[in-house]
Parts: structure tokens; sequence; C-alpha cells
């Protein structure tokens, strides 16, 4: 249970990694409309990327294994571990690097749910692998997701009168349903 | 008319939360679109109604001409052409081709909830038309310089700054009780500081670290007493204990917030816990038998 909440919130933050990552237009596009609006923020995603070339010689340290073996790639992440680049989503560099292939360690990222780390695997320009590194809130401990929509009384939601509110939502209403609104009410009232 | 009840032009309304405001309203895509800003304190409001009028104008003339473009009521608009078999995809405009990308995208991620074609083939994009309209307003009103305002187009709403002139406070979104419109089920602040809640964060620690949910400026309800005929799973309406009778979202931008209501309609719980679990939303469900499934942030502090 804790290790499946742990990997979907993962997996939101790590549509921002990916979407600099991958190298297929469509795809990256439909993953910026998750990134502007994921709760880890596109600003503070950031990749420490570990090049091919360097992860051709083994370096077998935690989170940075080299799988390729078609690295061609000369414009990827400089440094096993120090080569930080950002990866806001349009991070031509890092596009580069993916086209070759390599297992990448996402930065720890801060997000309303704790901190989020995690590991993509890429080969040919796919991601084959993910893997939540780290998930943990301030005291250590691994989190769930607590955004999860739960039953909840009349009585335990924000009482409201129109008398209170500046504005009204509601299901889509018709020119004519609008007549009778409360939303009508108050546009009258602020005419 | 009803002389004895109708407030209209009832001079300066102040409402129950001190917020003064001037709204216009008028009539696109089927609906009633209404602008609202605050009045600047003291008593000459001269400038606000000037700067609401133009503002009212620019907001008009944009939705009318996405109306014109993507609406099938209208057997001249290029949506009705290609609901015809006249005019292909391809050979669309660029905006039509861009909305319907973007609504192939929302399909992909709502894993099939949402969707922008008709069970017959027939490409509807009515279901995101209305909240690209709302995007492009709120852009348009920033671009004139207008710092406070809320837009609500038939139920879903855009909001920018506060409903005090110059203020901090959010402003105050009503949700329409879907077994009694003429009452309020509850109300969620969006804008400035309306950050639902977790705003609190007890010691971020250092600068630029913990990452607040961002303010939720938008808010869309998608019901099944709706107009239209956006909400499909599979060809038919979701019926039984996984479906709902209306479906709110509160978001950062309201096309998210749209696309996630109408998706959640259509999908019923399964999509819910895709969209709570995956966007930073904020999400009220009134099921079928009248109970509430809430996200925390629209349960009372």
């Amino acid at each position: 249970m804790r290790i499946r909440a742990g990997i979907s919130a993962a997996f939101a933050s790590t549509a921002i990694l990916i979407a600099g990552w991958q190298a297929g237009a469509h795809v990256s596009e439909s993953n910026a409309s998750a990134v502007t609006t994921s709760a880890a923020g596109s600003n503070t995603g950031s990749a420490t990327g570990t090049s091919p070339g360097t992860s051709a010689s083994g370096s077998g340290t935690a989170g940075s294994t080299g799988t390729t073996a078609d690295g061609t790639a000369g414009s990827g992440p400089s440094g096993s571990s120090s080569g930080t680049s950002s990866s806001s989503g349009s991070g031509s560099k890092v596009g580069a690097s993916a086209k070759a292939g390599g297992t990448y360690t996402g930065q720890a990222v801060e997000t309303r749910f704790g901190t989020v780390q995690v590991q993509v695997t890429v080969k040919g320009g796919v991601i084959t692998d993910v893997t939540a590194l780290h998930l943990t809130d301030a005291e250590q401990r691994s989190v769930q997701i607590s955004n999860r929509a739960a039953p909840l009384l009349r009585s335990e939601v924000l009482s409201a009168q129109s008398a209170n509110v500046q504005t009204i939502g509601g299901a889509t209403v018709t020119s004519d349903a609008y007549l009778t609104s409360l939303q009508a009410a108050l546009d009258a009232a602020n005419f | 008319m009803q002389p004895t009840s109708n407030p209209a032009r009832g001079g300066d309304h102040r409402n129950a939360t001190g917020a003064r405001l001037r709204s216009r309203t008028f009539t696109s895509m089927g609906t009633v679109v209404s602008l609202a800003i605050p009045c600047e304190p003291g008593p000459a409001s001269h400038p606000v109604e000037e700067e609401l009028e133009a503002a009212t104008a620019v907001v008009e003339r944009l939705f009318n001409e996405l109306d014109e473009t993507f609406s099938l009521y209208r057997p001249d608009s290029e949506a009705s052409a290609m609901a015809r078999g006249e005019l292909a995809l391809s050979e669309a405009s660029a905006q039509m081709r861009e909305l319907y990308r973007s609504a192939s995208e929302w399909r992909i991620s709502t894993e099939g909830a949402f969707t922008a074609e008709r069970p017959d083939g027939v490409v509807d994009l009515a279901g995101i038309v209305k909240a690209h309209a709302i995007l492009k307003a709120g852009t348009s009103l920033r671009a004139l310089g207008l710092r406070d305002w809320c837009i609500n187009a038939g139920g879903d709403v855009l909001v920018e700054g506060s409903p005090i002139h110059g203020g901090v406070q959010p402003w105050l979104a009503g949700v329409v009780d879907p077994e009694d419109r003429g009452a309020l089920l509850t109300a969620f602040p969006l804008g400035r500081g309306g950050l639902g809640r977790g705003g609190g964060l007890g010691g971020g620690g250092e600068a630029g670290g913990r990452e607040a949910a961002a303010p939720k400026q938008a808010l869309a309800t998608s019901g099944t007493s709706e107009r239209g005929q956006h909400i499909w799973s599979a060809g038919r309406p979701v019926r039984g204990p996984g479906s709902f009778r209306q479906v709110s979202v509160a978001a950062p931008d309201i096309i998210t917030a749209d696309v996630l209501a109408t998706a959640i309609m259509a999908g019923g719980a399964k999509t819910l816990s895709l969209a709570t679990g995956h966007w930073d939303v904020e999400v009220l469900a009134v099921k079928n038998d009248g109970g509430l499934l809430a996200t925390p942030g629209f349960r009372a502090r």
C-alpha cells in the first residue's frame, strides 16, 4: 500500500524529469501539461545525470548504474556525480543525452508530499524504468499521498451563503437557466 | 420584471465580506459570462466603470470569435464543416488543430475519461473551448493591467488577485448544491492566499525549499444537469455506484480544472483517484445518493 502510494507520487514528480528527457515531441508536450500542474512544480526539477561515456566504465555508485551500450551523445550532462543540469521541461542538453541512454538520478526534490527522488533508465531514447529512491516526509518516514478524496459530511465543508461569496460555480447553465440562478442575483446586485 | 425583488442597478452593493464589486455580463457560447472587478475605495467609481466596460468588450469579442469557429450550433462554423466531413483536421485552422491536440493530450493523461470525440466520431471540442476562452480572457485582462478580477462563464470561474481593491484576501467562490440550485453546498477560496489547506507549512527550512501547493485560481464544475453532450465513458454516461452527480475541481489553471471536472464526471471514482494523485487539485464530488467525497482543501478548517 505504502510502496504503491510512493511510486505514484514518484511518478507525479517524475513527469518533470521525463519532460526534459523525452526526445519525442508528442510525449514531451503531453507531459508538459502535467508539469505545469504537478505538485512538485517545474521550477525545482533538476537532474544529476551520468553521461553514457562515463557510465560505460562501470561506475557502480548508488543511483548511477550505467546501462548503455549505444552511447553516442557527447552533449549529455557532464560528470558522473556532480553534473547538474536543469530539466525544467525544455532542457535541450538533457534531451540530447536521452537519445543515447543511461541511468539518470534526479535530484532530491522537496514536494508537498515530502522529499522525492527518482531514478530513470533510458535506452535508445525510451524510458525503460523508473525507480523511487527516496520518498519521505520531514521526519524521514515514508509517506502516503494525503490528497485523496475522502467521504465528508455536508456539515464538514465550509458553509456558505450567497451573501458571503463573490461568485458562484456550478455545472454549466444555459443562458435561460442563468436568469433564475444565484449568479444572476449577484451580477444584478453588482451592476 | 418584478420591481419588488429586482435589485438591478442597486448601486453600491457591499456583500458580507466587505467586497464592493462591479460586474458586467454578456451572452456567448450558449451561456452567460460575468466579469467582476472590485471598486476602488472612495465615492467616485467612474474609472472602474470605464475600465470594466472596456475589459468586458475585449472578453466578449474573444468569446464570440472562438464561438464562431468552434460552435457546432452554427452551420457556418469551422467545427460544423468538419462535422459534415467537408474539412479534414489536417486542413483545419492552426487554432482548431492546436485545441484538438490539447484535447487529445488530455485524453491520454486522463486515460480516456476526457475525450474530444463524440460516440458518432464527430470532433466536439465543446468540452475545452469554453475553458480555453476563459484562459485567453484572463491573459487579456492581465495585458490590460487589471490586477483584481473574476470571470464566471456559466459556472466555471477564473480569478486573479482579490475581491477587495488592492487587498490580499482571496475570492470566495460558492458551489451550487445540485439538489437545490438555489442553495450553496460550500465555498472555496480562490486566488491570492487561496492555497487551500496546508498553507501553514510549519517551518519549511531553507529558502526555496519546501514547496507549497500552487494557488488555486480556477474552479470548474461538471454535472449531469449540464447542457452539452461532452460527458461520456465508452459512449455512454456513467451510471452506478462509482458515478457522480456533480464534480467541482479547483486548480491553478482553468483548463486543468475544467478538463478534470469533466473527466471525473465521465470516469467516476477511478478517474477521481487518478486526478487527485497526479494533479495539484482539490476536488469535491457529489455522489448520486447525495453523499460527498472531498480532498482536504474542501474541508472546513
